[in-house]
C-alpha cells in the first residue's frame, strides 16, 4: 500500500528535464501527459487495495476477487510506468535524461507489483496439489471467484449506476481520442490491464446484468453520453475522427446480423457501403456525377439503401446456394468485382457512370431545414464544426440501426437466423425456408451498410473506387469489418461497436508503426483467438459455448441465470 | 398393446419410393401408410435404408421414383414445406440447435405456424407482441408436456442425453404435426428412460398425432407399436402386428443371420457389429 502512495506520488515529480517529450512531464507538482496514467493507475489499485481489506464502503467495488484485481490495476501501472520511463529515455536517448522522479515512479511500482503478490490469493491454493512452479502460482493468483449475489438496491440508484457507467466510458473514449502516439500506447497498457482487473473484480458482471436489465435505459444513456461527445471537443479534429469510427462501427453492427446472427461468412461487406455511398453520390448534385439531379437527402439516403438492398439481393440469390467456406470465397470475388466495376465504368470500358479511378468529388454538404452541415454552429456555448454536425447526424442513423439490430434479434426471424447458423438442415426440418431467410438477412445487411454509405459519401467528400477494398490498413475495408465483429463478439451489439473503435483508433494513432501495423494486427488477432475466442464482448450463448462443461456431470453453482452477459 | 385399430383416414401414405445414390440402390420400391391415431414401427438391420426412407419422405432426399403424400397431398421435395404440410421428424444423431436455450429450440418449432415477417418485428406492432406471447405459451406448453419445463433457460447443449431427445420431440411437436416421424428415439438409453420415452410417445398420440417411429430396440417397438414394418436391403420384408412380425421367420434370418452349423461366438458376434455399426455410418 506504501508502494501504491508512492507511485502516487511520483506522479507528482518531474520525471524528465526537457520538454521534448510530448505531454511536458517535467513540471514538479503536478502530473501531466502520461503521469497522469500513472496516477489514475495507482488510485485505482489503492482503491481496489483498500477494498480488499474491506474498508467499509468500498466493498462495493470488489463483489468478485480482490487481489486478483488489485494484481491486474498493480500490472497496469507497472506497464504503464515502465513503458513510459523507458520511451523517454528511447526517445531522449539515455537514462540520463530521467529526473529522480522517474526512478521514484519505477521502483515505487515495481514494489507495488510485488507487494500486491505477497497478498493471499482470492482462491486459496489447493492444499493437496499445491501449483508447481513460479509461473502456475503467478496465474493461481489471477484467478478470481464468481461475484455472489448482487445487493438489492433501489431502482433509481440502479439506473443510476448505468448512467455512472455510460460516463465512464464516454471519458475513457474521450482520452483515448485525445491522446498522442505516445500517450496513446500508455492508455491502452492501462486501460487494457484496468477492464481485465474490472473483470476479475466482478465489477463488469454487475454492470453487464444492469445494463442487461435495463436494456432501454441503458441504450438511451449510451446514446446520450455519445451525443454529449461533440460538445467536449473545442476542435474537429478528433470529431472527424469520431464521426469515422461511428460509420465504421456502425456498418460492422450490420455485418453482424450478417455474421453474427445468420452465421454467414461475407467477405465482400464493404461493397454494400460502397453501393450506397456510390449512390449518394450520384444523386445528391456532385458536379462531377454522370446523373445530374439533386435528391433532397432523405431521398438520397432511401435511394442508397433501396440500391444496396436490390444489389444484395443481386449477389445473395446464386451466392447464397453454397455455404461455408465457399460463401466467404464468393462473397470475397463479389465485393472485388465491385471496386473493380466501379474503376471502370468510366466511359472507356463502360459506360460513364462513376469516373472510374478518379471517384466522385465534390459531393456537397447537406443542408436541412436550413442548416448547413458544412458549416460551424453554435449551441448552447459550444461550438460545433462540420464534423460534429456528422457525427450527430450519424449518431442517429447508428441508433436506428442499432434498433434494428436488437428487435430482429429477439423476433421469430432473428431466431431462424440463429437456427441456421446453428444447424441449417436443422432448421430447415423444422419449417424454416433457409435460403429466403439467409437472403433476408444478406439483403438487410446490404440495407443498413447503404444507409451509412448515404452519410459516409457526404462526410468525405465524394467517393473514391480505392476506398472499399477487401484488405487495406485504412479501415473501413472488408477484413477490419469482419475483424471488428470478430474481436468486439459476434452476435452481440456492443461488441462491434467496441471492436471498430478500437480497430480505428489503433491504426490511427500509431501511424509510426505504419509498416508492421498489419502484422502486430495478425498477432493481436491470434492471441485474441487464443485467449478469448468469443470475443471482447461475449454473448450470452457464446460465453456458455466456450465456458461451460458440454454436459453437466456434476451440479454448477447456483444454477445458470447469472452469466447473462450479453449487452 | 392397442390390436390394430383401422381408422378410416391415412395420414401418410408412400407408394413404391426408390432411393438410388449412383448404383446402390438404398431403398427399392417401398410401400407403407400410417393412419390417423397409429403407431406404426420401421424396423430393419443397420444399413436397411431406414433413415433413408425416413428424408425420402421428409423432403431431404429427393426419390428417385414413387411419390409420398399426407392426407392425400402430394408432399413437395423441400423439407421446409413438409413440415408446413404437417409431418415433423427429429433426427437419429441429435440435431438440436445446440447453442439456443431450450425454450428458443421450441420456439424455432414454432416457425411455420407463426407469420411475423421483418417488419412487425422491427416496428413491433400489436400482432407481433401478440404472436410472441402465444408462440411462448404453447411453447412452454409442450415443455411441460415433456418435462423440460424447468429447463427452459438453459442450453440445449447442456441438457443430459435423455432429455435432448425428449427437447428434440418438443421441437418436432411444436410445428403442430399431424404424424411425427422419430428416428431411432431410445438409442443410447438407458431402461427407465425408454420406458419414459415409451410414454411420451403414448402421449402424443393420444393428443392425435399419428407416429412413425424407427427404432433397434425390440421391446419397445414390440410394446409401442399397432403395426410394424420391416425393411431388410431397402425393400420391405413384411409388415403385420407386433406378433406377426415376431414370429416371422424370415426376420429372425434377417437379423442374426440364416443358422449355419454351430453357435455364432461371442468373436463373429462382435465382428458382425463392427460391420454393422461401419454400414451404419456410410448411411448417414
Amino acid at each position: 500500500m506504501g508502494a501504491a502512495v508512492a507511485t502516487f506520488a511520483s506522479t507528482f515529480l518531474a520525471w524528465t528535464w526537457t520538454d521534448e517529450f510530448p505531454g511536458n512531464l517535467t513540471v514538479t507538482g503536478y502530473p501531466g501527459g502520461l503521469q497522469v496514467l500513472t496516477l489514475v493507475g495507482s488510485v485505482l489499485t489503492l482503491l481496489f487495495l483498500l477494498a480488499g481489506l474491506g474498508v467499509r464502503g468500498l466493498r462495493w467495488l470488489t463483489p468478485g476477487g480482490s487481489t486478483s484485481s488489485a494484481l491486474m490495476l498493480a500490472l497496469g501501472t507497472f506497464a504503464t510506468t515502465w513503458y513510459t520511463v523507458a520511451a523517454i529515455a528511447w526517445q531522449l536517448g539515455g537514462l540520463a535524461n530521467l529526473e529522480p522522479g522517474g526512478f521514484v515512479a519505477a521502483v515505487a511500482s515495481l514494489l507495488l507489483v510485488l507487494s500486491v503478490l505477497g497478498l493471499p490469493a482470492d482462491m486459496p491454493f489447493d492444499e493437496e496439489h499445491p501449483p508447481a512452479g513460479v509461473l502456475a502460482r503467478f496465474r493461481h493468483v489471477l484467478k478470481a471467484p464468481e461475484p455472489g449475489p448482487a445487493m438489492v438496491l433501489p431502482s433509481w440508484a440502479e439506473v443510476l449506476l448505468v448512467c455512472a457507467a455510460c460516463g465512464v466510458g464516454l471519458t475513457v473514449f474521450t482520452y483515448g481520442i485525445g491522446a498522442e502516439a505516445e500517450g496513446f500506447v500508455g492508455f491502452l497498457i492501462l486501460t487494457g490491464f484496468a477492464a481485465a482487473g474490472a473483470y476479475r473484480a466482478g465489477l463488469m458482471r454487475r454492470v453487464s446484468s444492469l445494463t442487461h436489465k435495463y436494456r432501454n435505459v441503458a441504450l438511451t444513456a449510451a446514446f446520450f453520453s455519445a451525443a454529449l461527445f461533440p460538445f467536449t471537443q473545442d476542435s474537429d479534429a478528433y470529431t472527424s475522427v469520431a464521426v469515422s469510427i461511428l460509420i465504421f462501427a456502425t456498418v460492422a453492427v450490420g455485418l453482424n446480423v450478417v455474421v453474427g446472427l445468420a452465421g454467414l461468412l461475407d467477405l465482400g461487406y464493404v461493397a454494400f457501403l460502397g453501393v450506397g455511398a456510390y449512390t449518394a453520390a450520384l444523386v445528391s448534385g456532385a458536379p462531377t456525377a454522370a446523373l445530374g439531379v439533386q435528391f433532397p437527402f432523405w431521398a438520397a439516403v432511401l435511394t442508397g439503401a433501396v440500391v444496396s438492398m436490390i444489389f444484395g439481393v443481386i449477389i445473395g440469390a446464386p451466392t447464397l446456394r453454397v455455404r461455408g467456406d465457399y460463401l466467404a470465397i464468393v462473397t470475397l470475388g463479389f465485393g472485388e468485382i465491385f471496386r473493380i466495376g466501379m474503376q471502370n465504368l468510366d466511359g472507356q470500358s463502360g459506360p460513364d457512370l462513376t469516373n472510374g479511378p478518379n471517384g466522385i468529388p465534390g459531393v456537397p454538404d447537406l443542408k436541412m431545414f436550413g442548416f448547413d452541415f458544412g458549416e460551424s454552429h453554435t449551441i448552447l456555448g459550444f461550438e460545433l464544426g462540420r464534423f460534429a454536425n456528422y457525427y450527430l447526424l450519424m449518431l442517429l442513423f447508428t441508433a436506428v440501426i442499432v434498433m434494428v439490430f436488437r428487435r430482429s434479434d429477439s423476433s421469430r426471424i432473428g431466431r431462424a437466423w440463429v437456427a441456421i447458423r446453428e444447424d441449417e438442415t436443422a432448421a430447415s426440418a423444422m419449417g424454416i425456408n433457409a435460403f429466403r431467410l439467409k437472403l433476408l438477412a444478406f439483403a438487410l445487411g446490404a440495407t443498413l451498410a447503404g444507409v451509412a454509405g448515404t452519410v459516409l459519401a457526404h462526410v468525405e467528400y465524394g467517393v473514391h473506387p480505392d476506398g472499399y477494398k477487401f484488405v487495406h490498413a485504412v479501415p473501413p475495408n472488408s477484413a477490419f469489418l469482419l475483424a471488428a465483429v470478430i474481436l468486439g463478439g459476434m452476435g452481440t451489439l456492443s461488441g462491434p461497436l467496441i471492436g471498430a473503435a478500437l480497430l480505428y483508433l489503433i491504426p490511427n494513432k500509431l501511424q509510426f508503426m505504419a509498416d508492421y501495423q498489419l502484422l502486430l494486427f495478425g498477432i493481436a488477432l491470434v492471441l485474441l483467438m487464443r485467449f478469448r475466442p468469443e470475443g471482447l464482448v461475449a454473448d450470452r450463448r457464446k460465453q456458455m459455448e466456450f465456458k461451460e462443461p458440454d454436459q453437466v456431470d456434476a451440479p454448477t453453482h447456483g444454477g445458470g441465470l447469472d452469466t447473462k452477459t450479453g449487452v | 398393446m392397442t390390436s390394430d385399430t383401422i381408422t378410416s383416414t391415412t395420414v401418410l401414405d408412400a407408394r413404391g419410393v426408390t432411393m438410388r445414390f449412383g448404383g446402390l440402390t438404398a431403398v427399392g420400391g417401398v410401400d407403407l401408410t400410417v393412419n390417423e391415431g397409429e403407431i406404426v414401427g420401421l424396423i430393419g438391420p443397420n444399413g436397411a435404408g431406414k433413415t433413408t426412407f425416413f428424408n425420402c419422405l421428409t423432403g431431404l432426399y429427393i426419390p428417385s421414383e414413387g411419390q409420398v403424400s399426407y392426407k392425400g397431398k402430394v408432399l413437395p421435395h423441400r423439407s421446409h414445406l413438409v413440415t408446413q404440410a404437417g409431418v415433423a421428424r427429429t433426427f437419429q444423431n441429435i440435431r438440436l440447435f445446440a447453442n439456443m436455450t431450450v425454450l428458443e429450440n421450441v420456439l424455432v418449432g414454432r416457425h411455420t405456424r407463426t407469420k411475423e415477417g421483418l417488419w412487425s418485428a422491427l416496428l413491433r406492432t400489436p400482432g407481433f407482441k401478440k404472436a410472441e406471447r402465444a408462440s411462448e405459451e404453447r411453447a412452454m406448453e409442450l415443455l411441460e408436456f415433456t418435462g423440460l419445463a424447468a429447463k427452459r433457460d438453459t442450453l440445449a447443449r447442456n441438457l443430459p442425453y435423455g432429455e435432448q431427445r425428449k427437447l428434440e420431440i418438443a421441437r418436432a411437436l411444436a410445428s403442430d404435426p399431424g404424424l411425427l416421424l422419430l428416428d431411432e428415439p431410445t438409442a443410447g438409453m438407458n431402461p427407465q428412460e425408454t420406458r419414459a420415452t415409451q410414454d411420451l410417445v403414448f402421449a402424443v398420440r393420444d393428443q392425435g398425432t399419428a407416429v412413425l417411429v424407427i427404432e433397434h430396440d425390440m421391446r419397445f417397438i414390440f410394446n409401442l407399436c399397432d403395426r410394424v414394418a420391416v425393411l431388410v436391403q431397402g425393400e420391405k420384408l413384411v409388415e403385420g402386428t407386433p406378433a406377426q412380425v415376431q414370429s416371422d421367420e424370415r426376420v429372425v434370418a434377417a437379423y442374426l443371420g440364416t443358422p449355419f452349423e454351430g453357435a455364432p461366438g461371442a468373436d463373429e458376434a462382435a465382428e458382425v457389429a463392427q460391420a454393422e455399426q461401419r454400414t451404419e455410418g456410410d448411411d448417414q
